[in-house]
């Protein structure tokens, strides 16, 4: 086919997707109703959450899933285009593991060393481990699935940042129901999940993500 | 044409075409063909790859640079969005033959390729072998837009489709063209 031929009907095509951020809006949707319905499904927020509430622990926990998703979010946009890099965005993603590092500090300050290693273990690592990737898995398909349909310069990155990003929202979730507070279990555990998620999404990434 | 000036251009028959102009849309694929062909002759002269048909490689990004419009935000500029995405067809097209497939960026937005006339465009895309097999519907679109490049509406009428129709089969063609490239890649 001659380049002036297949100009003409490239031309002839009128139809335009929506713009990578407003198809992330459409999808987020049915995605966290789907994650939160199966939170609520398997295991619900914790007993004694109004206790919690008044607990700084507590907080914290919310507060770095919190940012971890907010600012994959940003990442993963910046990653959808065919421009290698995260931008500033890249920077970003250091500001919950920044927070977390900080809670660490703090909590290995305030805690006496022999408690260190029961606050670490807790009671629930096998349930987060598989509790937040299950809860990652709707954002999960719902952000690849988008990111099909954009450009992302490099798959496998983008993949992965999708998986930061539903680390993100299923440890958010998560945190609700889980009564280990101490930012030394969430450094370890929720790390490790994170990390699972990570790893899956930059693997179906780099399978799906060519375009 | 200073890069400044063709960049304010570009960028603005592009809006133009995001909004349904298919006069400057193609006014722009040409322009564009042609900023494509210097860049890809080049870069596969410097990779060892004359043999490569460079119009496949233009081909390829012209595609890419259709089917993914929607990642350009009207406000960035537009000259470094297209030469990301050529630099990634042209990646993947040199993968293809096993070839060393590091393309600075910088080669595309290189402006020292002067203003030599492109030469006669060769092969291009086999979109019949690419697709591996037209249906009936899909050879008369390809017939009617894209050799006798009659509009849409046109096309439509003849082949007694409706307009809506035809746009829905030519975006798929385009699609389907996309997807059989890359797996072809692999």
């Amino acid at each position: 086919m001659k380049t002036d031929e297949l100009v003409r009907m490239l031309a002839a095509d009128a139809t335009v997707e929506a713009a990578p951020a407003r198809q992330m809006v459409r999808a987020a949707i049915p995605a966290v109703i789907l994650a939160l319905a199966l939170f609520l499904a398997l295991v619900g927020v914790r007993a004694d959450i109004v206790q919690a509430l008044g607990s700084p622990r507590f907080w914290l926990k919310l507060i770095v899933c919190g940012a971890l998703a907010a600012t994959a979010t940003g990442a993963l946009l910046r990653a959808a285009r065919p421009q290698p890099g995260l931008g500033r965005w890249g920077a970003w993603l250091w500001l919950p593991a920044a927070m977390l590092v900080v809670a660490v500090a703090s909590e290995l300050v305030v805690l006496p060393a022999q408690q260190w290693g029961a606050a670490a273990i807790g009671h629930n690592a096998t349930i987060c481990l598989l509790l937040i990737p299950t809860l990652a898995a709707a954002p999960l398909v719902a952000s690849l699935l988008v990111l099909r349909r954009a450009a992302p310069a490099r798959p496998a990155l983008a993949g992965a940042v999708a998986g930061l990003m539903s680390a993100g929202v299923g440890a958010l979730l998560y945190a609700t129901h889980c009564t280990d507070d101490s930012p030394l279990f969430v450094a370890l555990w929720y790390g490790c999940a994170t990390a699972i998620v990570v790893a899956i999404g930059a693997l179906a990434g780099r399978r799906v993500l060519r375009w | 044409m200073r890069a400044d000036e063709r960049e304010a251009e570009w960028a603005a028959a592009m809006r133009q075409a995001i909004g349904g102009d298919a006069g400057a849309y193609r006014g722009l694929l040409t322009a564009l063909g042609g900023w494509l062909r210097i860049r890809m002759r080049a870069r596969l002269a410097h990779s060892g790859c004359q043999d490569l048909d460079a119009e496949e490689a233009v081909q390829e990004a012209l595609l890419a640079i259709h089917l993914k419009r929607h990642t350009w935000r009207t406000g960035e500029p537009f000259t470094p969005w297209v030469a990301a995405i050529a630099r990634n067809k042209l990646i993947d097209q040199l993968r293809r033959r096993r070839r060393r497939a590091e393309v600075p960026l910088d080669d595309f937005l290189e402006e020292e390729f002067g203003s030599a006339p492109a030469e006669e465009p060769g092969t291009g895309l086999d979109v019949e072998r690419v697709l591996g097999s037209l249906s009936e519907r899909q050879r008369g679109i390809v017939r009617l837009v894209a050799i006798e490049g009659h509009s849409a509406r046109d096309a439509a009428g003849q082949l007694g489709m409706s307009e809506g129709a035809l746009r829905v089969a030519l975006h798929r063609c385009l699609r389907g063209l996309a997807t059989k490239l890359r797996e072809g890649d692999s």
